[in-house]
């Protein structure tokens, strides 16, 4: 036994024995090929390789692309190149570089902020690539370090395209804004592809269309002296320029919705039902993305982060509310598809719902109950009751199945970087997070669109749209085409829509007409129009919990636990041209805070003079 | 192994009498003068392609600190110790690569690193310690040479995470951690047949690797096969790289005195490519002194392999050798056009931490392998 054992150890050693030297003579090989190979480069060919190196003042350098500009629908400039000359240091190539940089303030002006700039920029940077310790030189500036220059070695003039956006705040939520590339970035991107690069799309539609927008390197070769200086340009394969988008964004409409919300918190994104165009994305207040551009200073990202009413929020795509009431007509459409209700059956509202055996009571917004209400009827008076006794008859599993179609609880797609997908409430999701199961009461207060559901105003105007659509659902889209440089027209960007069917394609109508309703002589009947027809739905979503027995009185409230105002809509009618929804935080009531500021973006959109109507005064849901 | 009795190796003085005072403090001294020469040079190679910037030469100088010390302290552990842990230590690198795969940074963009606050640290480095110990874990604890099942459970082992690091992309490191997995099977004995099954295997996988790698890498493949096919684009470092190293010729041009470096022609001079920057400055005498050195360390490494105790120290001590054998040679192909432009540094001197600390770290095992013995009585 042992004598085996012994005979299996020494056996094993020679094997690893003879392994290793087998290995040890594979590596003799393999480097004495290397060493064949370098007596042929140096001593073989040592003589062409020196007559190559003596004349090799010849160098690539980069080219790089110019951006791709973005218009809006109608062709008004919102992102364009400027062309700047800056200062850059490549600090690998400086001995010691505050002396450097106190030796050329002699020289240029150079201000703390730049220097604080150029501080930030350092650690971030990647290494043997300039960082530009000031921006924007005079031509004077230029000519005096042309003429001084060669006293500093490692610090150059760079003439280079900076982006602007014209028109600033107003874009800033949708387009987002490009910076110069990080170390980080370098790791993802095609390195020599950037290699003549210094900006990236940041956020927005700059980052989601980057690979549009960038464009191409090109290469130039250029004949230097022996100190390195360029001569003169041999060859050259031009950068091919990116891609210019043309938006299907008005901004004339991005505008007047930013001016209806006026000094509120909120949000509003407008889609073109018929293509999934996101003709306007605010979110309110917003900030100027060309502070960003060649790095915020300190002081004012402070202000921005500070500020109680968060303008870096982009609340359009990122914002996850509870629906509230604007989810009842998804909801009702559910129960009709389902079979579980139809349109005449008529459920009673004393004000609250208790479950069979529970005596919890789930209350309807308007205390005193509505009585007996259909459908429609429902759906213009926003009652809850009705929605928790359809909700708690269809179950949670039909419910989340038939909303996550709409979109609801995903992301959409949108071609703007960094949407959020809210919260679809499921059993499964549930068991996952919570590690609960589900209890009853829950599927009540997802069929009001409260509790955890979460949605964007985002997937509210997908949805909305898709209700418009009858059913086609389609991926929203800010970019409308692209265009390459020197092309006669523009490509037109790709579609995605999917479809829901219903067994009876009459109970769109019979939803859009009750929609239609709630704006004629329900909740949101203050914005009721005479010159074209708007289908609508309002409503508010909970900052806080109420308890059982407490009433909410927004007078008494502090505005910033006041319920968010919401209100979702699409018109004409007849021949839909525009979805919408909005949300002003803590607004108060749906009907009359939201629904004036749709209001009035649908008649900047479809032509028409906002008058509203004083009888909004009752508080609806 | 319990049963240790003298006789049973050939070469077993080391195992009999007082230890000396360089396996009191377990490091093993050939080694460690030679790793200290190379590092010295690296060093001085770097100030010259830094353009004799300090301020590079004292960063590298610190992270060489930190990897020695490192070395050191690894060095201290026991083969035993090492071998208990590597299960749990490859299961780790595994859900950190998948986690990075899943969370790291995306949305900052790089897909390599984990931030923890404090340190970001890069899994895919720790793949290339914990695949081979891994491996050597596993098959020491049955007769060498393995069988089949064990061989195709170690390639399993193997590729879940160089696809993983493939993913990220990173083809070098994806390729050093296979080659890890490789030369455990190649120490542990594997048979020739089996060497030879493998090896078909993975020339019928190869055109599937070609369609699953990214644009910018085919580039490189293509632009090794032909150069001069484009010579304002990635064909211009292998140009530049073989300008630089023919013309240094046998003496070199002289420290600090390479004009393709200095001019910048040369691209990645003080990381991937400074090899050329050796064979232009320092000449084929240079070069040849260096390669010596590299093959010094390479079989030093075989010879501590075939010296160990058990199984697992023999495995793991050779596959650690080889696989910085294979960074030499890669790295040293690559620049001297024999190889495609992969991504892998010249171990030891091109400017970087990363890898530098791992390799130091297996330094340290290998140096443990040795100097952790089981002493014979009598």
């Amino acid at each position: 036994m042992l004598e085996a054992n012994l005979e299996d150890r020494k056996r094993e050693a020679r094997l690893i024995t003879s392994r290793a030297l087998i290995a040890g003579l594979l590596a003799i090989v393999a480097l004495s090929l290397v060493v064949v190979r370098l007596v042929h480069l140096q001593v073989d060919q040592h003589d062409h390789f020196t007559v190559l190196s003596r004349d090799n003042r010849v160098k690539v350098q980069p080219l790089p692309p110019a951006r791709g500009l973005i218009y809006d629908a109608k062709g008004v400039l919102l992102a364009d190149n400027h062309p700047s000359f800056s200062l850059e240091i490549t600090i690998e190539k400086v001995g010691d570089l505050d002396a450097t940089i106190d030796e050329l303030s002699r020289l240029i002006r150079i201000e703390p902020q730049d220097r604080a700039r150029f501080e930030r920029q350092k650690r971030q940077r990647v290494r043997f690539q300039g960082v530009p310790i000031r921006l924007n030189l005079t031509q004077t500036e230029v000519a005096r370090f042309a003429v001084d220059g060669h006293r500093f070695p490692g610090v150059d003039i760079r003439a280079e395209l900076v982006r602007t956006y014209p028109l600033g705040e107003h874009t800033a939520h949708v387009l987002g804004y490009v910076g110069r590339i990080n170390e980080q970035e370098l790791d993802r991107i095609d390195k020599s592809n950037y290699a003549g690069s210094h900006f990236i799309g940041k956020g927005g539609l700059e980052k989601a269309h980057e690979a549009l927008l960038h464009g191409q390197v090109g290469y130039q070769q250029v004949e230097v002296n022996a100190r390195g200086r360029v001569i003169r340009t041999l060859e050259s394969r031009p950068p091919v320029s990116g891609k210019d988008l043309h938006l299907y964004l008005d901004i004339a409409l991005q505008q007047a919705a930013t001016e209806a919300l006026g000094e509120e918190r909120g949000a509003v994104v407008a889609i073109d039902p018929r293509n999934g165009g996101v003709l306007a994305l605010v979110s309110n207040p917003s900030f100027d993305p060309n502070l960003f551009v060649e790095g915020i200073s300190q002081t004012d990202y402070q202000a921005l982060l500070s500020s109680p009413d968060k303008p870096l929020y982009n609340r359009a795509v990122r914002g996850q509310y509870p629906p509230g009431s604007t989810i009842k007509q998804f909801v009702a459409l559910a129960g009709l598809a389902s079979g579980v209700t139809t349109p005449r059956r008529v459920t009673h509202c004393p004000g609250s719902f208790s479950l069979p055996g529970h005596s919890h009571r789930f209350r309807c917004w308007r205390r005193g109950g509505h009585g007996s209400l259909n459908l429609e009827q429902a759906l213009v008076q926003s009652c809850d009751v009705y929605f928790y006794d359809l909700a708690n008859r269809m179950g949670i599993d039909r419910l989340s199945g038939f909303l996550s179609d709409f979109g609801f609880g995903a992301l959409t797609g949108i071609d703007v970087a960094g949407e959020l997908g809210g919260l679809m409430p499921t059993r499964e999701w549930k068991q996952r997070v919570r590690k609960q199961a589900w209890y009853p009461g829950e599927t009540l207060i997802v069929g009001i669109g409260q509790g955890s559901f979460l949605a964007t105003p985002l997937q509210l105007a997908v949805a909305t749209a898709a209700v418009a659509n009858h059913g086609k659902v389609i991926r929203p889209q800010v970019a409308r085409a692209a265009q390459a440089p020197g092309a006669p027209s523009a490509e037109q960007l790709p579609m995605v829509s999917h479809a829901i069917e219903l067994g009876d394609k009459q109970q769109w109508d019979q939803i859009i007409n009750a929609m239609a309703k709630v704006v004629e002589s329900g909740t949101a009947r203050r914005i009721r129009s005479t010159q074209y027809r708007i289908a609508g739905k309002t409503g508010t979503s909970q900052v806080f919990s109420l308890g059982q027995n407490q009433r909410y009185n927004a007078a008494t409230l502090p505005k910033h636990l006041k319920d968010h105002a919401l209100f979702v809509a699409f018109a004409p009618v007849e021949d839909p041209r525009i979805a919408i929804a909005v949300i002003v935080e803590n607004g108060g009531g749906g009907g009359a805070t939201a629904a004036p500021v749709a209001r009035r973006i649908m008649d900047a959109y479809l032509g028409g003079a906002t008058v509203l109507t004083d009888d909004g005064g009752e508080r609806g849901d | 192994m319990a049963i240790r009795s003298s006789g049973v190796f050939p070469d077993d003085s080391l195992d009999q009498g007082q230890p000396g005072f360089w396996q009191r403090v377990h490091l093993d001294a050939p080694l460690l003068v030679a790793l200290l020469a190379l590092c010295g040079f690296g060093l001085m190679v770097l100030f010259s392609a830094s353009d004799q910037d300090p301020a590079v030469v004292e960063r590298q100088l610190i992270r060489l600190g930190v990897a020695f010390g490192l070395m050191v302290a690894v060095a201290q552990i026991p083969p035993a110790r090492l071998r208990s842990w590597s299960p749990l230590l490859y299961g780790v690198g595994v859900a950190m690569l998948i986690a990075v795969l899943l969370i790291g940074d995306i949305g900052k963009g790089a897909q390599r690193w984990l931030d923890f606050g404090v340190v970001r640290f890069q899994p895919s480095e720790l793949l290339k310690l914990a695949v081979p110990m891994m491996l050597a874990w596993m098959l020491s604890a049955r007769a060498l040479p393995p069988k089949l099942p064990w061989v195709m459970l170690s390639a399993v082992l193997t590729l879940i995470p160089v696809v993983l690091i493939a993913k990220q992309p990173d083809l070098g490191t994806s390729l050093l951690v296979a080659s890890a997995g490789i030369t455990v099977l190649f120490m542990a004995g594997m048979g020739w047949g089996t060497i030879f099954v493998l090896a078909t295997v993975v020339a019928a996988v190869t055109p599937l690797v070609w369609i699953g790698l990214h644009d910018y890498q085919r580039d490189r493949v293509l632009t090794f096969l032909n150069p001069e096919s484009d010579p304002l684009g990635s064909g211009y470092h292998i140009i530049q790289s073989q300008i630089a190293i023919g013309s240094g010729g046998i003496d070199g041009k002289g420290w600090l005195n390479g004009t393709q470096s200095h001019l910048e022609f040369l691209p990645e001079r003080h990381t991937d490519f400074i090899f050329a920057v050796i064979g232009e400055e320092f000449g084929f005498t240079g070069i040849l002194a260096l390669l010596a050195l590299y093959l010094f360390i390479i079989l030093r490494g075989l010879i501590i392999a075939s010296q160990a105790q058990d199984r697992f120290g023999r495995v793991l001590a050779g596959a650690l050798t080889l696989v910085f054998f294979v960074y030499v040679f890669v790295n040293t192909g690559m620049v001297t056009g024999l190889l495609p432009v992969v991504g892998v540094p010249l171990p030891l001197i091109s400017y970087g931490g990363t890898s530098m600390v791992t390799l130091m770290a297996g330094f340290g095992m290998i140096m443990g392998v040795h100097t952790h013995r089981i002493r014979a009585r009598g």
